[in-house]
């Protein structure tokens, strides 16, 4: 491990803990008044979320502040939560959905629709990133983190400079890399590599992506969405398209271990926070809401989280305490994307009815890197 | 009372009263919280999928009934699919048949231990399995890898004149895969194995002589419902199974597993998931049957 | 002959060699200091500090126990009547009842999750312990049925007939004779269930309600943050228990065999 990485980290832990007890106290600098108890019996709240995402000290100065019980159940993937919250009453109050899947679930009526009132703190959000593109004016949710999809590469091992997608298409490359296992980023990054939108609606361009992915199967030694820096990690594959926090992982077990914007353009996605329709825990949900978006508090998830903050207050307070864990923070590409990716920067939607498009797409490909 | 007597009587004489009765709980259990759902799952196979959802339920009942197709079971004929099927067949026919091979002479090995030695291998054979799935997984990842334990240990000793490639292959899914149900193998095998007498071996050695000889004449034909057993217990969840395919073999093959999920979860297309799993479902239920009633299993008071 | 007997040893070494290898590596892995668990790194009881302190690690062990010890009860009974009844009787609802009990077994584990949650919805259940463990039972009584079947087969029903004709009724015969010769067929079945139970993670999710999580689902939450070696110390903890259970109830055999 990187000697000063871990001096970095270590340094953001101390931080988190001062926080955490600052958090715990009544005065809060920086942030909103303190959230008033709810009344009634709200005195628990069920929240289904990512797993290993919300920091400990986070929901116990939730608990100690405001004397609710946190149930924290986790999932891995969206997909699974929302079959889990469309199939029956789950007894959840809040989810934890990413971009598109907010609009979705809004769209069906999953979502309760948020009273902006109770949650004063999200005036600390950053006003630059885009949320109009899934849930515009907060309506169904508010941000939590976001980051991106983009490629690593192991500089000791690939000499060729990678700066774009099509690069991995070099047959030098053979069986060298690994993919997340997910149709729309893996489809998407075809689309781009061809010049079309990741969103496309269009079958011939999903026919070209298709045709496009088939020649990358040479290529291609796994699949993996889950921990896809384990196999860079260990030396069986060398490059590859993952998320920005495990590129962060393999960039602090190994600095060799580059994270790189493509040039053709990345996609980002967006976690947030978003109540149940039909909640019984209404009011604590909003508080929890109210108090994850105190700066203070919103360091402690940073603190643990390699991933981008959307709250602005939180990074203007982490400027004022912490100059270094600041400029560690805006200095590596994964946690601070620079200006051009933004640039060219996509936010997936859904497809709707074209989702059957992608899935064959999809199938054809499993079943040529299969055999 | 005479009335419930005569009742209780009944029961007692008539061996159908009696199977009835005992399959009863069983049978009613399966109804509710198998058959209930199964239900609601084929009627789902008929539907259609919404625009943004999972299921298009319409604005009304009839208007739903309306609309109920076989869409979905047409889209299922497809030679993509079909070759899907094919790999999962494939992989889980292999499967079970080396299960068979390495686990027969365990379970025979185990029938002819005695007393507490048995039931100590016996336990032993299960207690790895209450670890956690993935953690064994990881397990045998790091086994495996191509700077992994065995590669470096095969290398040291000289063994090996470089790392062989391992993980990602689809011999890292049969090492994992037969090591995930060998347990569902040899216990079946093991309770037919041992309930065989120990003086038919000895008879038929006396008789045939040929340890070879007696094994298939005597041995194999009186363990066979503990193959089909076996057989079953891997075959049809292998079937099903991909995440050990995933996590082993790098996601790169297309599983019927894969199919149904992604249809449900990823896809959000409930009507074709569930048509593709009613598929399945009937295809390995009538293979099944069909297996049991050729190798006579349970057959014997039919006659 | 003996040197047959030795060649079957020497493969059942073997055999156990694999089945223990990479529980010897996960325990050893429990006391490494990396957390991504990729390679060794360093000597660390840290695993096992943290474990000792996690809340949720502690709900989710008794919720999986609870689980699994109430549906391997529960389905091994039911399964094993189950078994004598298609194994031994000629009924109407047998041929229904063969491949309706199949159906666990073949269907898959998604669409069963899936239709369970819309069921337990409908008849408003709400999702918690209670509903895991009637999933489980479940999926869990046609093993024990299968297994069961299978000991069962061949069964030399005059054994029986012997007893009764000595005099014992019906409970007495099934509990002096019938009992004891499929009792290995039990408890393998038992054995199995309680297995399948322990590792269940589509199911469980699906069925799962706020504070009613297992281990498995807390595990498979863990794998987009890396899997620390907590898991691999809880696994450790869990197998040495159960070894000093077994030796304990071995021990207490032995000297219960030597004072008789």
């Amino acid at each position: 491990m990187n000697r000063r990485n871990r001096a970095t980290w270590i340094g953001w832990m101390a931080i988190a803990a001062l926080l955490a007890g600052c958090a715990g106290g009544a005065a809060t600098p920086g942030g909103g008044e303190a959230t008033p108890p709810p009344a009634g019996e709200d005195q628990v709240l069920n929240l289904f979320a990512w797993s290993e995402y919300v920091p400990q000290a986070l929901l116990d100065g939730f608990t100690e502040e405001t004397g609710i019980v946190v149930n924290y159940d986790a999932y891995s993937s969206n997909e699974e939560m929302y079959a889990k919250i469309k199939a029956g009453a789950s007894g959840y109050d809040l989810i934890q959905p990413s971009d598109y899947w907010v609009s979705l679930m809004a769209q069906e009526g999953l979502l309760e629709e948020l009273d902006l009132s109770k949650i004063p703190n999200i005036a600390n959000v950053d006003p630059s990133l885009p949320y109009d593109l899934y849930d515009p004016g907060h309506r169904y949710s508010i941000p939590y983190q976001w980051g991106s999809v983009a490629l690593a590469v192991n500089t000791e091992t690939v000499t060729t400079p990678v700066t774009s997608y099509n690069d991995l298409w070099n047959p030098d490359f053979a069986g060298r890399l690994v993919l997340l296992d997910d149709e729309r980023q893996i489809i998407g990054m075809a689309l781009m590599a061809l010049g079309y939108d990741p969103n496309t609606t269009d079958p011939a361009e999903l026919q070209a992506a298709s045709v496009k992915l088939m020649d990358l199967v040479p290529n291609i030694r796994l699949f993996d969405s889950d921990t896809p820096s384990t196999a860079l990690l260990s030396g069986e594959v060398d490059l590859g398209l993952i998320w920005n926090g495990e590129g962060s992982i393999a960039h602090a077990e190994n600095p060799a271990i580059d994270y790189i914007y493509p040039s053709e353009g990345t996609i980002f996605w967006y976690d947030n926070l978003s109540i149940i329709q039909g909640a019984e825990h209404v009011d604590a949900a909003h508080a929890f809401m109210d108090y994850v978006l105190r700066p203070e508090v919103s360091l402690l998830i940073t603190a643990e989280f390699p991933y981008s903050n959307p709250n602005k207050a939180a990074l203007d307070l982490l400027q004022q305490t912490d100059p270094d864990a600041y400029q560690a923070y805006m200095d590596f590409p994964a946690t601070n994307p620079p200006p051009d990716a933004l640039a060219g920067a996509f936010v997936l939607v859904d497809v709707g009815e074209a989702t059957a498009l992608y899935d064959r797409v999809w199938t054809e490909f499993k079943t040529a890197t299969g055999g | 009372m005479r009335a419930i007597r005569a009742w209780g009587q009944q029961i007692r004489e008539s061996s159908s009263a009696q199977g009835v009765l005992l399959v009863l709980p069983a049978f009613g259990w399966m109804l509710v919280f198998l058959i209930l759902p199964i239900l609601l799952i084929l009627i789902l196979s008929f539907a259609w999928r919404g625009q943004y959802g999972p299921v298009d339920w319409g604005s009304s009942l009839s208007e739903f009934l309306d609309r109920l197709s076989l869409d979905s079971y047409v889209r299922l004929v497809d030679p993509l699919y079909l070759e899907v099927l094919w790999t999962s067949l494939r992989m889980a026919a292999v499967t079970t048949g080396i299960c068979i091979l390495v686990g027969y002479p365990v379970a025979y090995f185990l029938a002819r231990s005695q007393g507490r030695l048995r039931s100590l291998l016996l336990f032993l054979l299960l207690v790895p399995f209450w670890t956690n799935f993935l953690i064994r997984i990881y397990a045998w990842m790091i086994l495996l890898r191509t700077h992994g334990l065995l590669n470096r240990a095969l290398v040291g000793i000289g063994l090996l004149s470089e790392p062989v490639t391992v993980m990602y292959t689809p011999t890292a899914v049969m090492i994992a895969l037969v090591y995930e149900f060998l347990p569902f193998m040899v216990l079946p095998l093991f309770t037919s194995l041992e309930k065989i007498d120990a003086h038919l071996f000895e008879a038929a050695s006396d008789l045939y002589a040929r340890p070879a000889r007696t094994f298939w004449r005597v041995t194999l034909p009186l363990s066979l419902p503990g193959v089909i057993a076996g057989t079953i217990l891997v075959f049809v969840p292998t079937m099903g199974m991909f995440v050990v395919p995933d996590l082993m073999g790098g996601a790169r093959t297309a599983l019927v597993g894969n199919l149904v999920r992604q249809q449900f979860l990823s896809a959000r297309d409930w009507p074709f998931g569930s048509a593709a799993s009613m598929v399945l479902m009937l295809l390995t239920l009538v293979a099944t049957l069909i297996y049991t009633r050729v190798s006579g299993f349970g057959e014997e008071l039919a006659v | 002959m003996s040197s047959r007997r030795w060649g079957l040893g020497a493969y059942a070494v073997l055999f156990y060699v694999y089945l223990y290898l990479p529980i010897v590596v996960l325990i050893v892995f429990s006391f490494n200091s990396d957390r991504l668990n990729l390679f060794w790194e360093g000597f660390t009881w840290r695993w096992y500090e943290q474990l000792l302190r996690d809340g949720r690690v502690a709900l989710a062990t008794r919720n999986t126990l609870f689980v699994a010890l109430t549906s391997t009860f529960i389905s091994t009974v039911i399964g094993t009547l189950a078994a004598l009844a298609l194994q031994r009787h000629a009924f109407w609802l047998k041929r229904l009842s063969e491949p309706v009990l199949y159906l666990p077994i073949v269907i898959p584990e998604v669409v069963m999750g899936i239709g369970l949650l819309s069921l337990y919805s409908t008849f408003k259940l709400t999702l918690g312990l209670l509903t895991v463990t009637l999933s489980h039972i479940a999926f869990s009584i046609p093993f024990v049925a299968l297994v069961v079947r299978a000991r069962l087969h061949g069964f030399d029903r005059r054994l029986e007939e012997a007893a009764m004709d000595l005099g014992a009724d019906e409970a007495t015969t099934f509990r002096r004779v019938t009992l004891p010769l499929i009792l290995p067929g039990v408890l393998s079945g038992a054995m199995l269930a309680f297995t399948l139970s322990l590792d269940d993670f589509i199911i469980t999710f699906f069925t799962a309600g706020p504070g009613s999580s297992t281990l498995p689902l807390l595990v498979y939450g863990m794998v987009k943050t890396h899997i620390t070696p907590e898991i691999n110390a809880l696994s450790t903890l869990w197998v040495l228990t159960v070894f000093v259970l077994l030796l304990g109830s071995q021990a207490l055999q032995s000297r219960s065999a030597r004072t008789a």
